[in-house]
């Protein structure tokens, strides 16, 4: 029954949502309503094929008479795509139920719709295709797709150039991953997965692979130093976007390396695991580091979206380590740990995306220093970011916390591991990762706080309503969904059963909604949310039904205390930057060679003090400065290329076909 | 009957960690007044200020959001959940399932998250102080706590606290250098999370150098009653964590008789004062140092970590 097969629903999804952006390019002025409508129905249809597919265990497959000629273009449902199917089909109908109201903010519909629906597209067919030249072409179309979206507000100098880097960095990472499937095609030339899966890879050339894909999976989900364009494009797109590509394209990265490290290259040796593993750690450090610097709301969250993905990487790093030797219970822990932390943030970090889009249509502002007491007048919204934030930096009893707690877990089998190097860097990157989820508690601190709490900072924040129903439900659904996936988290777990045993050979104990979770099943340390919360519950209803027997009920407003010093003005408060400052000095002054100057007035001069502050990004200046500088030398030195005869392109075209020829003649 | 068993144990561990936990704070002060030749207010005043303040009318400034109203009662309510779930005096109340160690430290780092806000949300500055110093101290401890739980599960196999007391309990241990390095490093973030001196000063107002006390500086009446208690509880459950995890002589299994489960509840209280007394005797040795050298002091708590992790991991008899 070949009409019945997940693969082609899926695919017919991807052809509605292209024949929605289609429609959305013909009349987009108009077509708004329809474009986000249309998209959040195809994704909610999308969603539930995923998640039966996933049930339905056996993968699905169809070849359809596209592309190559000779050689068609294959497509796949397993667990693994199945996951990811879910992640993306979930973010795309939060995001355009939040778009149903938000976008009807935006000034250029024409330039968003039609790339939307688009975008949306590609990224389901990245994570359904099966043949290497069906991928790169799906992966170079989200690319492009997400570009477009990126430079949609062309006028905004800032904007171009985000959208310059991104699509320099995104070519680099397609041609990465365009010579890792390049060798691990061999000379035999076989495009599809499965002989590439046959095939099997060892020695020099598995290392090339995996390293490959590091740099091209690698750089579209942000892993250090390659993170750097990623800051500059999230934020650069209006905020549905934002939230998908922060939430949902870093996703389809992860499922890229995911899919050529665990699943074609076959098994990976354990010295390649731990440069994964130092690599995720690094991420997850420097990315919140970076966060904690910002103070732009929007920027703050897509290097968060740096350090999450660094978690991501960790727990995947230990699942290579785990699998390397043959401890298939272990490895099943971390890649659970790491899929369930791609699910967890793709619902986390399109909230807070979506909340930060909610602040900028109310106030206009996305500087955090020109905002505060913002949950006075958008209460609502308020309070799903406040749940966001505390999901995202790992709190129980909500899902974020869910997610580290298994992925440390997997630190402490680490003792297992044969090898010394892998003991020593798992409890290293399990202390960095601490230090990374501790520190993003102190970013959302600020952010929630200098955001949303305090007094307003300007007129804006102070006039500010609060957003629209269309996006309040978005945001409330995905708020849902965080403390849903924290309290149960047993049941995502299960369901990602299939896809770890597809990775790794092993499976998480089944624990379901009511069992605690077991790291694995001889462990004895378990983690039962739902007890927890249901303690939590009962604690907080017998404080607050004993403090009104007990204490008296009188309140008076008054006056804020402060120590006998209140201050009239809302510039006294702590500002994003000052509430960074103790951590500023403690962890970053070596990372950003910050450096601190204070120019005081001499004493009875009444001028105003200044304060000036330099931050410099180490990554930015040490690799993609010299790299910009090569290309623009190599480009002026090659100019004179433009300017020649006929006769002299043709001999160099001659010249060139002999020398690949000669190469290839030696070659064999 | 273990049912039964189990749930009249957690209630009893609840009352003890509610009734017990003032007095801890009690023993503190009279024996640093002592030490200081003061008589002090006396093991009971913490009772009698709590009484006092839930008695008093609570003031709010006009732009406090219901974030600094429910802030106490989250405060309070995860810090007990956190303490009821630490063995006291048997080794598994029935919720030894619910929570590990890392997860009981989950349920502080929540607390801190809710009162961190709270210290934001008047908008002066000096919560502000409060709130980012308090998350800049958190952000050192919270590594270092997790070293030190995967020293123990090295030592123990596993991070569930009942475990842990179990196997340190057992005779058969032998004596362990990286459990002693683990020790000195819990007791080192046990001051530090309890904002106790060197780190922070309780005693303090209007200094410029304080943490805690900034941060809940506009809280009166019924909610600082709250906050103060929820203090006392966490300055109890660390104890009570040490005592557990390093001294665990004298918890009793479940199912023990009513004679043994007394002994060991008599052995709690004793390590409570025995503990009270000591931090006592640290503070009034100690003096309180500069906020930006708190994350060396701490640092030296992860290095302690990471040693007592790289000598398990050498070989399990160290």
């Amino acid at each position: 029954m070949p009409m019945n097969s997940p693969v082609i629903d899926a695919l017919l999804c991807v052809g509605a949502l292209l024949g929605v952006g289609a429609i959305a390019a013909f009349n987009a002025r108009k077509a708004l309503t329809f474009v986000y409508g249309a998209s959040a129905i195809v994704c909610a249809a999308g969603l539930a094929i995923a998640v039966a597919a996933l049930a339905a265990e056996a993968p699905s497959t169809v070849t359809l008479p596209l592309g190559l000629p000779w050689i068609g273009a294959h497509f796949r449902i397993d667990a693994l795509s199945a996951v990811f199917l879910a992640v993306v089909n979930l973010g795309g109908l939060a995001s355009s139920v939040f778009a149903l109201g938000y976008g009807r903010h935006e000034s250029a519909p024409q330039r968003i719709l039609p790339f939307y629906a688009a975008f949306l597209a590609a990224m389901n067919l990245v994570v359904l295709a099966d043949d290497a030249f069906s991928f790169l072409l799906s992966w170079e179309f989200m690319s492009l797709m997400s570009w477009a979206l990126v430079v949609g507000h062309d006028r905004a100098a800032d904007n171009l150039r985000a959208g310059y880097v991104y699509i320099v960095m995104a070519g680099i990472g397609t041609l990465a991953l365009l010579l890792a499937f390049g060798v691990m095609a061999g000379s035999s030339g076989h495009y599809a997965f499965d002989s590439m899966r046959a095939h099997g890879l060892d020695g020099a050339a598995a290392m090339a692979v995996l390293l490959l894909v590091l740099i091209g999976a690698g750089s579209k989900a942000g892993i250090f130093p390659l993170h750097a364009w990623l800051p500059l494009a999230h934020p650069a797109a209006p905020s549905q976007v934002s939230a998908l590509m922060s939430g949902v394209m870093t996703k389809v990265a992860v499922y890229a390396f995911i899919r050529i490290a665990f699943d074609l290259l076959g098994p990976v040796d354990w010295r390649l695991s731990m440069v994964v593993i130092a690599a995720g750690g690094i991420t997850a450090l420097l990315g919140v580091l970076y966060a904690l610097m910002q103070h732009d709301l929007k920027r703050l969250l897509a290097y968060h979206t740096v350090e999450n993905i660094g978690i991501i990487f960790a727990g995947l790093g230990l699942a290579l380590a785990f699998r390397a030797d043959g401890l298939a219970a272990a490895a099943a822990l971390a890649a659970t740990a790491a899929l369930f932390h791609v699910f967890n943030h793709s619902l986390f970090k399109s909230l807070l995306f979506f909340g930060a889009g909610a602040v900028q249509v109310s106030t206009g502002e996305r500087d955090m220093d020109r905002l505060g007491g913002l949950i006075h007048v958008m209460p609502a919204t308020a309070l799903t970011f406040l749940i966001g934030a505390a999901a995202i930096s790992a709190l129980p009893p909500l899902n974020g916390f869910a997610s580290e707690w298994m992925t440390f877990q997997a630190v402490f089998l680490s003792p297992d591991l044969p090898q010394w190097g892998l003991r020593f860097l798992a409890p290293a990157t399990g202390a960095l990762l601490a230090l990374a989820a501790a520190l993003a508690a102190a970013c959302f601190v600020k952010a929630f706080g200098i955001t949303f709490l305090g007094r307003a900072r300007s007129h804006e924040a102070a006039s500010a309503q609060e957003t629209d129903k269309a996006s309040l439900a978005a945001m409330f659904g995905l708020a849902a969904g965080c403390a849903i996936a924290g309290i149960f988290p047993g049941v995502f777990t299960d369901l990602l059963a299939p896809a770890t045993q597809l990775l790794t050979g092993g499976r998480m104990p089944a624990a379901g909604p009511l069992l605690p979770l077991a790291p694995v099943a001889a462990s004895h340390n378990t983690y039962g949310a739902l007890a927890v919360m249901a303690l939590l519950v009962l604690a907080g209803a017998a404080t607050v039904l004993v403090v009104r027997l007990v204490a008296s009920r009188a309140t008076r407003l008054g006056a804020a205390w402060d120590c006998g010093f209140p201050d009239a003005s809302p510039a006294t408060q702590y500002t994003a930057g000052s509430f960074a400052q103790p951590i500023r000095r403690t962890f970053a002054t070596i990372a950003y060679r910050v450096r601190e100057t204070v120019v005081m007035p001499e004493p009875g001069d009444t001028a105003a003090a200044r304060f000036s502050l330099q931050l410099h990004d180490r990554a930015w200046e040490a690799l993609y400065l010299p790299v910009a500088k090569a290309v623009g030398f190599a480009a002026d030195r090659l100019n004179f290329l433009q300017f020649l005869t006929i006769r002299r392109y043709l001999g160099i075209v001659f010249l060139t076909l002999v020398l690949l020829l000669t190469v290839l003649a030696l070659w064999a | 009957m273990g049912l039964i068993a189990a749930v009249l144990a957690t209630v009893l561990q609840l009352v003890l960690v509610l009734a017990l936990a003032p007095f801890l704070t009690g023993v503190v002060r009279t024996a640093k007044a002592r030490l200081q030749r003061r008589r002090g207010p006396g093991l009971f005043q913490v009772y009698r200020d709590l009484s006092r303040l839930l008695r008093k009318e609570v003031v709010i400034a006009p732009n406090a959001s219901w974030l600094f109203v429910a802030a106490p009662y989250v405060v309070f309510a995860t810090t007990v959940v956190a303490a009821v779930l630490i063995p006291s005096f048997t080794f598994d109340a029935g919720l030894g399932a619910a929570a590990d160690l890392i997860a009981i430290v989950g349920l502080l780092a929540t607390a801190r998250f809710a009162l961190a806000l709270a210290g934001l949300d008047i908008g002066t500055s000096f919560g502000g102080i409060g709130s980012s110093r308090e998350m800049m101290i958190a952000a050192v401890a919270e590594p270092a706590m997790l070293m030190l739980i995967f020293s123990l599960a090295l030592i123990a196999g596993s991070t569930r606290l009942p475990d842990i007391a179990l196997v340190v309990q057992s005779p058969g241990l032998g004596l362990h250098i990286s459990l002693l390095l683990a020790f000195v490093g819990f007791v080192m973030i046990a001051v530090a999370e309890n904002g106790r001196i060197p780190v922070d000063n309780p005693a303090t107002h209007l200094e410029l150098t304080m943490v805690h006390e900034a941060m809940v500086l506009e809280y009166s009446g019924r909610h600082l009653a709250l906050i103060e208690y929820a203090g006392s509880v966490k300055l109890l459950l660390y104890v009570s964590l040490i005592g557990a995890v390093f001294l665990p002589w004298g918890i009793a299994p479940l199912g023990a008789g009513l004679a043994q489960g007394a002994l060991a509840v008599a052995f709690y209280g004793a390590k409570l004062v025995a503990g009270g007394c000591l931090l006592g005797l640290f503070e009034v040795t100690t003096a309180k140092m500069r906020v930006f050298r708190v994350p060396q002091y701490i640092g030296t708590a992860l290095m302690l970590g990471l040693l007592a992790a790289l000598l398990q991991l050498v070989s399990r008899s160290l």
